[in-house]
């Protein structure tokens, strides 16, 4: 009997969900175009950044200089200047991020073997993008100083620096981005839909109607979980084809550690949204309440900016995030190919926040009356 | 004379009751003034893309003399926070389980290599996932071995100089601190939020109510219902402005460099067309979890994302370059960020300010056009 109970119930909240044209859209539409729009544009990497030359220097080192600037894709000369007062405007106006300025000496100093300075003049308006474009900088003229040194015979010490990148060789933003968002997009719809469920009956009054039926709190509890984990599931599903498919990003590790990571993920989603929707009394407020967790959710996850540059008083704080574990789930699944053992310390802080929100919620149903 | 009287007055009548709703709501105060709170404060101190204290694994095969000051130079840094293991199997091992984010590893004919002038390598493992992080670490990395080098060599009376060295001045931000660019850009978001979330749902709750419907029957005018409404949340709006101006100069030390009077007037005119981007979503959608789902979609996300807030602009796809022209959170960062740290760069500003006032009237004529009084 109780089975039937909870059937019977998710069916109405499928169909309270999907009756109307606008809401079934929203559910499928816009993940989607999000999904392709920010994996597009939510990158680190820089390319064609727009640099001005300024070369009061006329030997041939400098015209080699400029040409290993000039083959670089991330780098695109678009001004030649010839005054100190050209500089300025150039960045002010944001026409430039950078100006390199090679002093008159400069061939002359390379010839004689001794050390010649050159001078960057960057705009820091947006100090990450100012950081990458001078790490970028920094490996042409590595490469620029090895050559010169071969060619004028200089036996230093010979070591170098042999880099290799694990899980990531290429170092592609796109492969830490677009498993990223699946979590975010998951959230962001698993949260909505429950986090309505009970703040719409409040607000039309049925939820009172709900509590003097047969039905025991616990039924309720499923049959509002049942639909956010549902649509979660599939939307899940639907993004990492796409990233599988469209953005060729490689699926290495067990897509059943995968798929545990998921369903245990949507349960704390779930009891979050429900959570907060028994909380709320509109669905104005369950909205907007929903909107106070999933903001500093994300930003606490690890989405785009990593946990361990954070102080540990915030570090702490994102233990309570339960996309904080599910990222590393995915990405660890995605990229490195991790399986059950390596995960089993983000499985089960992530089960604990699904059981003690959804009691919660269950607990709330009964004792907040209004 | 008379007919203006009768619709001041009912303009006040309607501003009088918006605001009451406003009052009256916690939610609603909640994401006026919580949530500035929190966003500013979670970017003012927690989410930073500065990296200090990376956990590097150094491998050191044979311990002596060149391989202890290599791995000294690693451990002075302060950023990073180095373990050393003697053999690379054990290294790997704790990169796999994310215990390190890379691995400095010297074999152990290393130093005998190096005395001799043979090639002697050294490997550099990174953990590449987060690919931003990686890039970083490898610049830290070969910044450390570069100052080792020219440092050893110097020692060993044979001193190699560089033959090109990098100077960098970096304008408006010289410390390079993310916070700088991360709280003006902020404020852009903060704003998003109060126009177009919090109006779309609040218009599309009179819709499902039928409240909406009571209101055509009055005498009011649509042109008095749309200013009514407006207005509340313009003022909420532009105090939540203020008080993320006052908290980032003053908490944060964010310089503010170019005008006050400035930032309000763009910060007015960004709020309108927030606002009516909210006002359409509501007229549009008519019921509060459709506009709450498209006002996160069109507006909260762009702003994030494709606004130049966090990402750069320059570095997306054309297409995608093309469709942050409709973002008016991308005209509203530049002009944060410039007023914020350069100051009033009159070419940036007006340009931008001129984009904003296209896309305030385009939305103007829009809300005019879809909000007859009518029924449907």
């Amino acid at each position: 009997m109780p089975f039937a109970h909870i059937i019977a119930l998710a069916v109405k909240e499928f169909l309270a969900l999907l009756r109307d044209k606008r809401g079934r859209y929203v559910l499928i539409g816009p993940p989607i175009v999000q999904l392709l729009v920010f994996s597009f544009a939510a990158t680190f990497d820089l390319n064609h950044v727009p640099v001005a030359i300024y070369n009061q220097d006329t030997g041939s080192a400098s015209r080699e200089l400029i040409s290993h600037i000039e083959g670089s894709p991330n780098f695109e000369i678009i001004r030649s200047i010839n005054h100190d007062a050209d500089i300025a405007p150039l960045i002010d106006n944001k026409d430039v991020l950078l100006v390199l300025h090679i002093g008159p000496n400069f061939s002359a100093d390379i010839l004689r073997g001794s050390s010649t300075p050159i001078q960057v003049i960057l705009d820091g308006r947006n100090s990450n993008t100012a950081m990458i474009a001078m790490n970028y900088l920094r490996s042409i003229l590595l490469d620029f100083n090895r050559d010169s040194m071969k060619k004028q015979g200089q036996t230093g010490p010979r070591t170098v620096l042999e880099i290799r990148n694990w899980y990531n060789e290429n170092l592609q933003s796109r492969w830490f981005i677009v498993p990223g968002i699946v979590g975010l997009l998951t959230l962001v719809v698993t949260l909505l839909v429950t986090a309505l469920s009970v703040a719409r009956e409040r607000e039309a009054g049925t939820f009172d109607q709900l509590l003097v039926t047969p039905f025991r709190p616990v039924e309720i509890l499923i049959g509002k979980a049942i639909p956010g984990i549902v649509v979660g599931l599939v939307e899940s599903t639907v993004i990492i084809l796409l990233a599988i498919v469209l953005f060729k990003i490689p699926l290495r590790g067990d897509i059943g550690a995968l798929y545990l990571g998921i369903a245990l993920f949507l349960l704390s989603a779930t009891g979050i949204g429900l959570m907060i929707s028994s909380i709320a009394v509109t669905q104005q407020q369950a909205i907007l309440g929903a909107f106070l967790f999933m903001v500093p959710a994300v930003i606490l996850s690890g989405f785009a900016t990593p946990i361990a540059n954070m102080p540990i008083v915030v570090q702490w704080l994102t233990y309570l995030d339960p996309l904080r574990y599910f990222l590393v789930v995915v990405r660890g699944v995605f990229l490195e190919g991790d399986s059950y053992a390596l995960l089993f310390n983000q499985y089960w802080p992530m089960l604990i926040i699904g059981i003690v929100t959804l009691a919660f919620a269950g607990w709330l149903f009964r004792h907040r009356m209004y | 004379m008379i007919a203006n009287t009768a619709s001041r007055m009912r303009l006040l009548g309607m501003i009088r009751k918006e605001t009451w709703q406003i009052l009256r709501d916690p939610s609603s105060i909640a994401i006026a003034f919580v949530m500035p709170v929190v966003l500013l404060f979670l970017f003012g101190y927690g989410v930073s893309l500065d990296a200090k204290h990376i956990p590097v694994g150094i491998v050191i095969e044979q311990p002596d003399l060149a391989t202890r000051s290599l791995a000294g130079s690693f451990s002075r840094s302060e950023f990073f926070s180095s373990v050393l293991y003697s053999t690379i199997q054990e290294a790997e091992k704790a990169l796999d389980k994310r215990d390190i984010e890379g691995i400095v590893w010297m074999r152990n004919n290393f130093s005998a290599n190096l005395l001799s002038g043979r090639q002697a390598p050294i490997g550099v493992l990174i953990n590449g996932v987060d690919s931003n992080q990686a890039n970083i670490t490898r610049g830290y990395i070969q910044g450390t071995w570069l100052a080792w080098l020219s440092h050893y060599t110097e020692a060993h009376g044979r001193p190699l100089p560089m033959p090109v060295t990098l100077e960098q001045r970096v304008w408006f931000n010289a410390a390079l601190s993310s916070r700088y660019f991360l709280v003006p850009g902020l404020i852009a978001i903060i704003m998003t939020l109060i126009g177009s979330l919090l109006t779309a749902m609040v218009v599309a709750r009179e819709w499902e109510r039928g409240t909406m419907e009571a209101l055509m029957v009055t005498p009011l005018r649509i042109g008095e219902m749309l200013a009514g409404k407006l207005i509340p949340y313009f003022i909420l709006g532009m105090g939540g402005m203020l008080f993320s101006v006052v908290l980032a100069v003053w908490e944060f030390d964010v310089p503010l460099r170019g005008s006050f009077w400035l930032l309000t007037l763009s910060a007015a005119l960004f709020m309108l067309v927030a606002l009516l981007i909210g006002l359409l979503i509501s007229i549009v959608s008519k019921n509060q979890f459709v506009a709450g789902q498209l006002a996160i979609i069109v507006t909260f996300l762009p702003a994030f994302i494709l606004s130049g807030f966090l990402f750069d602009i320059n570095s997306m796809p054309a297409p995608v370059q093309l469709l942050t022209h409709l973002v008016p959170a991308r005209y509203f960062v530049a002009i944060l960020q410039t007023l914020f740290l350069a100051g009033d760069i009159w070419p940036v500003i007006l340009a931008n300010m001129g984009a904003l006032l296209v896309m305030l009237i385009f939305f103007f004529t829009l809300v005019r056009i879809k909000s007859r009084k009518r029924l449907d």
